[in-house]
């Protein structure tokens, strides 16, 4: 048994690395396909990577949300100094920015157009207005979410302020946008991996043609169908490693080229954030993934094809 | 160990290849079967290894009725039967060795038992120094042993061969033939196409003639004489 055991992977093994040898027969067309099949598939990678990447900032924006503490009307310049001062002592907060009354209605008239609408106006509608910005603790963008949230409620109960608002408008925005982003990039994959599906699969096919009389002579001495699939497997399997490798090139030479000016840009937005290139993770699911798409175009190939040739 | 009662074969198109035929060779026995060009002997032989069903009657093979065999079972039962092909159907891309040791590899024998019986088989047809060779680089003569070598090297209970000497010359053939009938004599059943109508008459051995798809004269009607106890 461990003997019949023995025999049967060595027979798989040999098949293996026959097939390996009949590719490396002719480099150039192992070498195009194997780079059609990455082309396709450094796509929606390279793309997977700058959405993750993109989380990741967003995560750090998220925590960095401002809070603007609209001042009752009736509260003065002095108390809200006093309430200013009342807000450096708390932990939480970082950095504050007062705009009062008169300087909100400057910024406003420089900004609208409407300086003339507003001198009608006998009195000054602009509140005063507090921005507030939380301090970041430096690991994790969920436990500040929440703590940017407690603080606002706490914001909202001291004296003078008329309304506490965290200002998120825009980082919804962006997560609606990285949401369409990535069904985007889902159906890409998906056509991408159909398309590596039907190249491997075309590729096979024209290898079982070019080998027809050798599986019409295989079939007469009795080999079985298994036994004629095998090679024909392990060839879409080296087709789709290959095409990952090729894949994994790709997509790190594109980021690397890539992640000096995203960090330049990152940078001047106070983000801490790095680049990420290509986790292990990833890794895994594409080279994984490639070999499975070539197994799988190889066997309907294979399925399709070799019943049609029968020994007449 | 082959028995063909009523056996008839229309290919798709209604053309009848083969009808009504009935004959039995005995285990270990030597055959002939010949006629005109048409007149079958191809079918017959396909039909015995199942490359065609008989569209009519029935053929056993070594006690199996053969339309009981379905399509996955079929490589099973080729293996059981050895064929030599006219046109030789070798791998142009293989070795003599590797050609020869294809029906070993297939039926999944160890790398050390595949060199042994190899060898074997190569030595029986006089070609050992050649199992180095690529088939292309030898004569017409060479290439058919290889084939003759190939069929017997899993050492199957039966023999078909497909005008095996088709275009040597009267030597060759007979060198050729002299091969069977070693395998005959150890027991392997022989049945051998052929329309070499010289060379058949000047052996000892049975004549099974097709004329028109029918069996028109059968030469050892002993074998049908004691068919009935097989
Ligand atoms: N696949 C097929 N489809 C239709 N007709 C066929 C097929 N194969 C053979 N035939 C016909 O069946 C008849 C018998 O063919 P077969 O090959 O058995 O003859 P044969 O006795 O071997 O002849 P030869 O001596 O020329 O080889 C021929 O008329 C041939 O045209
Ligand atoms: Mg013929």
């Amino acid at each position: 048994m461990g003997n019949w055991l023995h025999t049967y992977l060595l027979r798989h093994l040999q098949v293996f690395f026959y097939s390996l040898g009949q590719l490396t027969r002719s480099p150039l067309s192992l070498l195009m396909t194997s780079a059609v099949i990455g082309i396709a598939l450094a796509l929606p990678t390279g793309l997977h990577i700058i959405l993750k990447n993109m989380q990741n900032i967003s995560g750090d924006l998220d925590s960095a949300a401002q809070i603007s503490l609209f001042l009752k009307k009736s509260t003065s310049d002095a108390q809200a100094q006093q309430l200013i001062q009342q807000l450096k002592g708390m932990p939480q907060i970082k950095k504050i920015n007062y705009i009062s009354r008169e300087q909100a209605l400057q910024e406003f008239k420089r900004l609208s157009g409407f300086g003339n609408a507003l001198k009608a106006l006998e009195k000054n509608p602009l509140p005063a207005v507090i921005v507030v910005q939380p301090s970041l603790s430096q690991s994790n963008a969920l436990s500040n979410t929440a703590a940017t949230q407690q603080l606002l409620e706490q914001l909202q109960n001291k004296p003078y302020v008329d309304i506490a608002q965290l200002d998120m408008q825009w980082v919804k925005r962006l997560y609606t946008i990285m949401d369409i982003i990535r069904r985007g990039v889902i159906i890409l994959s998906a056509l991408l991996a159909l398309a590596v599906l039907l190249v491997i699969g075309n590729t096979i096919r024209l290898a079982i043609q070019n080998r027809r009389d050798e599986i019409v002579i295989i079939k007469l001495i009795g080999g079985t169908d298994t036994f004629i699939r095998r090679p024909f497997l392990y060839t879409g399997f080296w087709y789709g490693l290959f095409g990952g490798l090729i894949a994994l090139l790709l997509v790190m030479t594109s980021l690397l080229l890539l992640s000096d000016p995203i960090e330049a840009l990152t940078q001047s937005y106070e983000s801490r954030f790095s680049m990420q290139i290509i986790d292990f993770n990833s890794t895994v699911w594409l080279i994984g993934g490639s070999i499975l798409l070539g197994l799988s175009g190889s066997w309907v190939a294979v399925e399709r094809h070799l019943r049609e040739i029968e020994p007449t | 160990m082959i028995r063909f009662s009523h056996a008839s074969k229309r290919y798709p198109g209604g053309y009848d290849a083969l009808q009504d035929i009935n004959f039995h060779l005995a285990p270990g026995e030597m055959a002939f079967l010949t006629g005109h060009s048409g007149a079958g002997k191809s079918t017959l032989l396909k039909l015995i290894a199942l490359i065609e069903r008989a569209s009519r009657g029935q053929v056993i093979v070594n006690g199996q009725n053969l339309a009981k065999i379905p399509r996955r079972k079929i490589p099973y039962h080729r293996r059981n039967v050895g064929m030599i092909f006219q046109d030789h159907q070798l791998l142009f891309d293989r070795t003599v060795f590797d050609n020869v040791a294809l029906p070993l590899v297939i039926s999944g024998l160890s790398h050390h038992e595949i060199g042994k019986k190899v060898r074997a088989s190569l030595d029986k047809v006089g070609l050992l120094n050649k199992e180095r060779a690529y088939p292309i680089t030898l004569s017409g003569g060479e290439q058919q042993r290889v084939g003759i070598a190939r069929a017997v090297v899993n050492k199957p209970p039966l023999l078909l061969a497909d005008e095996p000497t088709g275009n040597l010359d009267p030597e060759l053939s007979r060198e050729i033939m002299s091969i069977f009938e070693q395998f005959s004599q150890v027991g392997v059943t022989v049945l051998i196409a052929s329309h070499d109508i010289d060379l058949i008459t000047h052996l000892p051995y049975r004549v099974l003639t097709l004329k028109n798809a029918r069996l028109s004269n059968d030469s050892g009607s002993h074998s049908s004489q004691t068919a009935g106890q097989y």
